[in-house]
């Protein structure tokens, strides 16, 4: 009836365990909690969840991010306070736990922070940088969201019912074969990448449409922002590599679940195609994450410098030429499995050519400094200490890059140092960048300066303390993923680096209290223009938060610039002589429920009940099937409603430059 | 002050670092590698760094003596630059890897006039096992051999994927059931290293190092006597009761080894439902 889903499942086995279930369990008890004392129920069922609005999607991905991205920190900063303490010794944390927590933390900070962080600014952002009124396909946009909530979700399910995998973030079998790890925890971490990403899929997809077909008239491609262009490539890349992470996993899953061998020791199987189809998809998910990253960056430095973004047809070639040499490069994660020297020098010279574009943007953005006007607002901050890290890990990547040096340093804390240095400034900072410069945009009311600079200091200075010593002990020869050690020597680097955990900490305390801050004073600090950056790009355009169909009227595009050059011809406030209706897509909780039965349905192949299987199966066949045959999927706005809003809103705009005058 | 010297007391302990102080011809070439790149990357590395700061200084906005220009926004001959000149520098680092990936080919046996010693190694869990078959012993978390001959390894795992690591003298590759990889390497001097598993590979994965021995010629038959007198021999079945997990298992000599037991472990896996006849070549390396 429940397969091997048994009362044993429950965490009890040691304190550390039944206080994570604990936490997690009571951390959403005191959120419905909460909800239910504030009687948002219904707001939230309607105006949120079952939302097909681009923007709000978008705000419900963040959280999301936002979220894991606690639960990610809480990991990271146990294994650094374990390695601090562990020499000679088991530290707190005995092996078991010790590999749950580092195949959670890469797990969720890829696939459940950066993925959804990524996802989310892209729906916030993109259809009004390109002038539209929603994406291609909004209840896809819908399902994706609730498929990477489902598999979010069963990341957060192992804390309290079984356990979670011991084999990384990476899964390379034959360790996550069902011989070494007969146990549920790879199934949880299986069933969770292979929920989202179909998720992922769905929405590169989505915006490949949305970038290609619904663009305002007038903006050709060579007039996109820089940002939607990155969009772009990553969705390219997310369409073309997720397909081979969800066969990997699947291959995988037929291994564990039903006995076969794709990649068992024995019987055929051959373990060294499971790192070639996981890097495959990897390599380009390094560049799914980072390009919108680079979009931002590009930007924050144009606005923030005030001064047009130098070279831009370079910096979409760049960006171009990356997304293609991103599935050039994936044999150089595994260099030391015995590839012929031809093979590994070709790879390794791949890797390097793609430090040619990514150098040329580089450069782009100082050039775009120089000669600026720079007001350092926290998202230029967070895109100077970018590119004065980002060149240090871009270094350590072409050492990384020569095969031969590669068999030096693979496998050791040098390179998780490596992919940090170019994740956190490259990926995070980028995001954090994003978050900041827009969060206005979504909301009507801007972000605390004072504590945004706080929590970039912290969050730089933590990166240094935490990472550079971990370089350092890669030339010592320390693995990755030790859960003790018997070397004294590598201790005070240890220390050093569990430190600088606590000062990120301290970064995130001030995101935190930056949220506070800027909720309390939302008054004091709303956006009434829409466009509190002098901005140059069509997202400035339109009111804070934006209306739900984003443009009354469509606007009109003549430039990169496209807002800019409205404001030089004066042009950006006109209003049309009449509105029109409006139609737009209508919620559906069919993407709820379908999340639900895939969460359900995960569950159920975690722990082999079978007949719940079959039936959340059936469930979002049938669900699909009803969401196809339903017509009556619009609503109109009338021209009369639509006249309503944007006169407030014009009144709205009188009132303050009466109050500036 | 004490910043100070605390950095100048890591630099010394890095002077030291496994990586950093190599102890053979294979490490040392490696190592040497990563400076010329390391060197090479610093041309971009430290302009980049310096200009966007200086940048971020000069045209700071409440300098408005600094030049302004919101317009300026493209320029070939910058553009020509900012292409070229990494261009230049990746062309420069790929001849570097073609030839170093060739030269330094871990399949490549070593230039020497001795012939190099034959050692086969297992990986287990937790824990590495040495055959050496032209002296016919073997011995559990100990790789000795004679300083100045190089060593040539034949790797594979009885257990999930595991990495042969040893820093100072030869780098990692991985080991994998079934198969069979290879690795050279060569000690200068005689020595004692440290040489582990990389790769993650279970509880006991932190354990799962073992002590390497770079002798003097004549020590090295000592050891390899030692060896041959240990009362322990390693026969089919004494070898499936190694193959249970342990940890930190002790250094352990067998005086003899079931005849091709190397092959009949990588057999296992790839001749599941037949033995192979004796003679038959097995393991397939993941190489041609």
């Amino acid at each position: 009836m429940f397969g091997r889903l048994t009362i044993e499942a429950l965490p009890l086995y040691s304190a550390i365990a039944a206080g994570g279930a604990a936490v997690t369990v009571g951390g959403a008890l005191l959120v419905a909690i909460v909800i239910t004392w504030l009687g948002a129920w219904r707001y939230l069922w309607t105006d949120w969840l079952t939302s097909v609005d681009h923007k709000r999607i978008g705000v419900m991905y963040i959280v999301l991010a936002l979220i894991m991205l606690l639960r990610g920190f809480v990991d990271a900063i146990m294994m650094r306070a374990q390695q601090a303490m562990a020499l000679n010794s088991g530290g707190y944390l005995p092996p078991e736990h010790f590999d749950q927590i580092f195949s959670s933390h890469g797990t969720i900070m890829i696939f459940f922070m950066a993925m959804p962080f990524m996802t989310g600014l892209i729906n916030i952002i993109v259809p009004l940088q390109i002038g539209t009124r929603d994406v291609a396909f909004p209840f896809l946009n819908s399902l994706s969201l609730w498929l990477t909530a489902s598999g979010a979700g069963l990341v957060m399910l192992s804390l309290v019912i079984g356990k979670f995998s011991t084999a990384g973030w990476t899964g390379y079998p034959p360790y996550s074969g069902v011989e070494a790890n007969p146990g549920v925890g790879v199934d949880y971490w299986i069933w969770a990448i292979l929920i989202s990403g179909v998720g992922s899929t769905l929405s590169g997809i989505n915006f490949i449409v949305t970038i290609l077909k619904r663009r305002a008239p007038g903006m050709t491609l060579m007039r996109m922002t820089p940002f939607v262009w990155t969009a772009l490539c990553a969705s390219v890349l997310m369409a073309f590599a997720f397909p081979a992470l969800t066969v990997a996993c699947g291959l995988l899953a037929l291994d564990r679940t039903f006995g076969m061998h794709f990649f068992t020791n024995a019987h055929g199987g051959n373990m060294m195609n499971y790192p070639n189809l996981f890097w495959i998809w990897g390599h380009p998910e390094v560049y799914i994450l980072i390009l919108p990253a680079f979009g931002i960056f590009s930007e924050v430095v144009s606005t923030f410098s005030r001064k047009r973004l130098f070279g831009y047809e370079s910096l979409v070639y760049a960006t171009a030429a990356i997304a293609i040499l991103s599935f050039t490069v994936w044999l150089h994660h595994f260099f030391t499995m015995g590839s012929s020297a031809n093979v590994n020098a070709f790879f390794g010279i791949t890797t390097m050519i793609i430090a040619v574009p990514t150098g040329v943007k580089v450069f782009n953005w100082l050039l775009t400094m120089y000669r600026g006007r720079i007001d350092f607002h926290p998202s230029m901050m967070w895109t100077i200490g970018f590119m004065v890290t980002f060149v240090i890990g871009g270094m350590t990547g072409v050492l990384l890059a020569i095969p031969s040096a590669d068999f030096l340093m693979h496998n050791t804390t040098f390179l998780v140092a490596h992919f940090h240095n170019m994740i956190i400034p490259g990926v995070l900072f980028g995001y954090l960048a994003g978050y900041m410069y827009w969060f206005p945009k979504a909301f009507g009311f801007a972000l605390d300066r004072k504590w945004g600079l706080a929590s970039f200091w912290c969050w730089m200075i933590g990166f240094y303390l935490a990472f550079m010593p971990l370089y350092l002990l890669g030339f010592k020869g320390m693995p990755r993923r030790m859960e003790q050690y018997n070397d004294p020597s590598w201790q005070p680097y240890l220390m050093v680096a569990a430190s600088g955990a606590f000062v990120v900490l301290l970064g995130i305390a001030a995101m935190v209290m930056q949220l506070y801050v800027s909720v309390r004073d939302r008054k004091k600090t709303a956006d009434v223009t829409g466009d509190p950056f002098d901005g140059r790009t069509l997202e400035w355009a339109t009111s804070s938060p934006p209306p739900a169909y984003n443009f009354a009227v469509l606007p009109e595009v003549r430039d990169r610039e496209a807002f800019l050059d409205m404001k030089e011809r004066g042009v950006e406030r006109q209003r049309p002589a009449a509105y029109e209706d409006i139609h737009m897509p209508r919620n559906s909780m069919v993407g709820v429920a379908m999340g639900a039965f895939a969460f359900a349905f995960g569950f159920a192949m975690i722990w082999h009940i079978w007949w719940l299987a079959a039936a959340c199966g059936l469930a979002m066949w049938v669900a699909m099937i009803a969401r196809s045959s339903d017509d009556d999927a619009e609503f109109r706005i009338s021209a009369a409603e639509v006249k309503q809003i944007e006169d407030a809103r014009f009144r709205a705009l009188g009132s303050q430059a009466g109050r500036r005058a | 002050m004490v910043i100070a010297a605390a950095l100048l007391a890591g630099a010394c302990d890095l002077r030291r670092s496994a990586v950093l102080d190599p102890k053979g011809p294979i490490a040392l070439a490696e190592r040497d590698l990563l400076f010329d790149a390391f060197f090479v990357m610093m041309l971009v590395v430290v302009p980049v760094i310096v200009l966007t700061l200086a940048f971020a200084w000069r045209y700071r906005a409440s300098n408005t003596k600094a030049a302004y220009a919101p317009k300026w926004a493209e320029s070939l001959r910058l553009d020509a630059f900012v292409w070229l000149v990494p261009a230049v520098i990746v062309i420069a680092v790929a001849v570097l890897v073609w030839r170093s990936t060739h030269k330094l080919d871990p399949y490549r046996p070593i230039d020497a006039a001795v012939p190099p010693l034959e050692v086969q190694v297992v990986a287990q869990d937790w824990k590495w096992l040495f055959i050496y078959p032209d002296q016919g012993i073997a011995v559990v978390n100990q790789l000795a051999f004679p300083s100045g001959r190089p060593v040539s390894l034949r790797i594979t795992s009885d257990t999930v994927m595991n990495s042969f690591y040893v820093p100072q003298l030869a780098g990692q590759i991985y080991a994998m059931a079934g198969m069979q990889t290879r690795l050279q390497l060569l000690a200068d001097q005689p020595g004692k290293f440290v040489g582990r598993n990389s790769m993650y590979s279970g509880g006991g994965f932190s354990d799962q190092f073992f002590e390497v021995l770079s002798l003097g010629p004549a020590d090295f038959d000592v050891w390899v006597a030692k060896a041959r007198q240990a009362p322990a021999k390693l026969d089919a079945p004494t070898y499936t009761a190694l193959t249970a997990k342990s940890r930190l298992h002790p250094i352990t000599y067998y005086s003899a080894v079931e005849p091709r037991l190397f092959d009949s472990i990588i057999a296992k896996y790839t001749h599941a439902h037949h033995a192979p006849a004796a003679g038959t070549p097995v393991g397939a390396a993941p190489r041609r």
